[in-house]
């Protein structure tokens, strides 16, 4: 590896450029941390070892990619030539798809994805439901190239943007691009990021920073994670780029402390960038000097805040402060500082190849582009879903995520983590974009959707996000640190079936105040959980207020076989009953898991 | 907390406090902005992160030890009390919530004696609520230091925590 030493080397280098030219078959194995822990490393290796066995090593390449998306049928293979994707595959399948389709050229059926409802069997993803709505530009690269090798990302026009950037555009005609565009914040807030560039650029002092926010605390998001793993070069070269229109010459990386894997391919990203001279002094023999550390959080979700975030990239606690002054005035050690989400970094290097008015297409008018959205919860097809802004609820849900995987309703989807609301059935034909979620009382977040069935406890959901947020609480502001741990108590007390009508009126009012009077974000959006579903749900804490929810699982005595199975498999033993005999549960001790209720072979067993 | 115990460091291992200075050294300036980075690295090193230690930190990195103990305590990564062989850590992220990972959690503070910050009695087991790991696609998950096991049930905890009791009386 050695040093380029301008842009039309560059440029040159790229052209030439055929990484694993000799290479006939490829085999892409996701190496996302959710494949990583169904054993898609031992599976690499067996790969490995199997083309060693056979003398293949020189035409069949095993690459380790970044996530597929599709991570509810991981481990996922897939093989070039064609795009043959084989779904959950497991150790003991290596051996059968080695000699059939590697040796044979023969497809292994059994492996491939079939559609659970029209039992069809897909070979690619272009006939996937999963794959077919999804417009993909963050995570263009997620599965089609090797993270941890440059040269797979530049052969797929990988720092084509900032040659083009540097040799073409003025710092002033970046920022317009990307103004012109639309491009909005994808961290949950929305704002434009063409203007939080300019205000950087405006300001005229010797030191400005840019700093990409990996720190992606919202539970239930994996988006950025995703890109961090699978692509890391995008959001290298979105930051050069941001630096090369703002003039700043150094760059971090905030990123989780969990987040091992995602760490580990930046910093070797980074690394590779430096010694081809994209990182540095003198940036392909420019006169620009730029350079990236990684800093690692510790684990507070406050820190995803950005003047928290500074704070802690200080050493400090992080401790948000008031705005304005905002960080593109005043930021890193008090100098102008352009903090940018993962995703929106991995859309710049896009929008400048191909140009704003194409980002412009995508979308909708004040939302311009994709979103990348993380699907969970009660849904058949859980993973990573980029569509362009505008898309529905239901297309999102039913047409990507293939509904409940039970076919049963569902009941509510819940959007943007512990800032976010829930929303309706009435609402799954809305266009999701920034403006609309707001309308109905939501906000994008960072991309969290989950879907939950009837099963789910509304009254419990909202406790649990205000949990976490009371908990994440930094504590400066009074509204936020005690405001939510009131809101707290006041929702266990209903939980616990010893509040009163009363407490509805009071977590309303005082979640109102918490919002308005909180210094930051976290504590202006902590209260949205349970205001939302409390105006959505409000009959389910009216039946906690009034005392009459029903928590505990029950046996109908008329369907009971005595079977003892339900009893077997109850992990707080609270169900007694001899064989053949009706079962009955001491619904005092039932902590409601649900697992008598899979068990039962009769269907005897009657939810909450 | 006695003051006598904060001041002696005569109880902390000599060898890893050299590799902890060393490293600290090896720091870029102002010194003071690595402490989070230091406090990874002491706490990889120690295990976790006693009050002598944190003294010691505030010494060389030129700060007050009330700085130091405010960092730990406000990030949710740096433990203060001593852990167990094994860390249990449930994912709390709202994926693995909806799928009853509250229970499960419950689950192993029973099977485990451990409890919120506390390791079990034996010294084997620690047991954290962690945030969303990223897993989603296999919810509801835990992990075992860095072993993680995807869709656990209830009826699964039992047979989890027993694995890990019998690695230990092993060894």
């Amino acid at each position: 590896m050695s040093r380029i030493k301008s842009i039309d080397s560059f440029n040159t280098f790229q052209t030439l450029l055929k990484p694993r030219e000799d290479v006939r078959i490829k085999l892409f194995m996701c190496a996302g941390t959710s494949c990583l822990s169904s054993e898609a490393d031992i599976m690499i290796q067996m790969f490995q070892k199997l083309c060693d066995e056979h003398e293949l090593s020189h035409q069949c390449a095993i690459i380790k990619t970044g996530c597929f998306g599709f991570c509810g049928q991981g481990p996922i293979l897939r093989i070039e030539p064609g795009d043959y994707h084989y779904v959950q595959v497991k150790v003991e399948d290596v051996d059968e798809i080695f000699n059939e389709h590697i040796l044979n050229k023969r497809i292994v059926k059994r492996l491939l994805y079939r559609n659970p409802h029209s039992d069809e069997i897909s070979i690619d993803a272009s006939s996937m439901d999963f794959y077919q709505k999804q417009h993909r530009i963050a995570l263009k690269n997620c599965g089609h190239i090797d993270p941890e090798i440059i040269d797979e990302y530049i052969a797929n026009g990988g720092y084509t943007a900032l040659s083009k950037a540097l040799s073409e555009m003025t710092p002033f005609e970046v920022i317009t691009c990307i103004n012109e565009s639309g491009l909005r914040g994808r961290g949950g807030g929305g704002f434009s990021t063409g203007v939080k560039w300019e205000v950087a650029y405006l300001e005229e002092t010797n030191e400005k920073f840019i700093i990409c926010n990996a720190d992606e605390g919202d539970p239930g998001a994996f988006m950025d994670r995703a890109i961090c793993e699978g692509d890391p070069h995008s959001i290298i070269e979105g930051m050069i780029i941001a630096a090369y229109a703002t003039k700043a010459t150094r760059g971090f990386i905030y990123i989780r402390a969990e987040y091992a894997l995602a760490t580990h391919r930046l910093q070797i990203a980074i690394e590779q960038a430096r010694a081809y001279g994209l990182l540095g002094t003198n940036i392909l023999g420019t006169l620009m000097s730029f350079d990236i550390s990684i800093k690692i959080g510790a684990g507070a979700f406050v820190c995803g805040e950005e003047t928290a975030l500074i704070r802690s990239i200080e050493g400090g606690r992080g401790e948000p402060k008031n705005k304005p002054p905002y960080p593109s005035v005043s930021g890193y050690h008090r100098k102008p500082t352009v903090v940018n989400n993962v995703e929106t970094l991995a859309n710049v290097p896009n929008i400048i190849v191909k140009g704003s008015a194409w980002f412009r297409d995508i979308g909708t008018s004040t939302s311009p582009g994709t979103k990348v959205f993380a699907l969970a919860g009660h849904v058949r097809n859980i993973g990573l879903v980029e569509v362009p802004m505008g898309t529905t609820f239901r297309e999102i849900v039913y047409d990507i995520g293939g509904g409940h995987p039970k076919d049963r309703k569902i009941k509510a989807i819940q959007i943007g983590g512990p800032s976010g609301g829930v929303i309706t059935e009435k609402y799954f034909d809305t266009p999701i974009d920034y403006e609309s979620l707001k309308a109905i009382g939501a906000m994008m977040g960072s991309g969290g959707m989950i879907v939950m069935d009837e099963d789910s406890d509304m009254v419990e959901v909202a406790k649990f996000y205000l949990d976490f947020t009371q908990d994440e609480s930094c504590g400066q502001c009074t509204p936020c640190r005690i405001g939510t741990k009131r809101m707290l108590e006041i929702l266990e007390r209903l939980t616990s079936m010893q509040g009163s009508i009363e407490d509805l009126e009071s977590l309303r009012s005082l979640g109102e105040i918490i919002k308005w009077s909180s210094l930051c974000g976290l504590g202006q959006t902590a209260p949205n959980p349970v205001l939302s579903t409390l105006t959505h749900f409000r009959e389910e804490y009216e039946a906690y207020a009034y005392r009459t929810k029903k928590k505990a699982y029950s046996i109908d005595p008329a369907k009971c076989i005595g079977c003892t199975k339900c009893a077997r498999s109850c992990p707080v033993t609270c169900i007694e009953g001899k064989v053949k005999q009706l079962h009955v549960i001491d619904e005092s001790l039932c902590i409601a898991c649900g697992a008598c209720f899979s068990a039962c072979p009769v269907n005897a067993i009657i939810r909450p | 907390m006695n003051i006598q115990d904060v001041l002696d460091t005569s109880s902390l291992d000599s060898n890893k406090l050299l590799e902890l200075d060393s490293f600290i050294d090896q720091c870029e300036n102002p010194k003071h902005e690595q402490l989070i980075h230091v406090l990874h690295k002491a706490q990889h090193l120690f295990g976790y992160l006693p009050p002598n230690l944190q003294r010691h930190i505030a010494l060389k990195l030129n700060c007050s030890s009330a700085q130091v103990n405010g960092v730990v305590t406000f990030y949710s990564f740096f433990n203060e009390n001593k852990m167990g062989e094994f860390t249990i850590s449930v994912c709390m992220g709202t994926a693995c919530f909806v799928k009853g990972s509250d229970k499960v959690l419950d689950l192993v503070y029973k099977e485990t004696g451990a409890e919120k910050d506390v390791m079990s009695e034996d010294g084997v087991f620690s047991v954290k609520d962690v945030r969303c790991i990223g897993a989603c696609g296999l919810a509801p998950v835990l992990s075992v230091n860095e072993k993680v096991f995807g869709h656990v049930e209830a009826k699964n905890v039992k047979s989890i925590v027993d694995i890990y009791r019998k690695n230990h009386v092993k060894n």
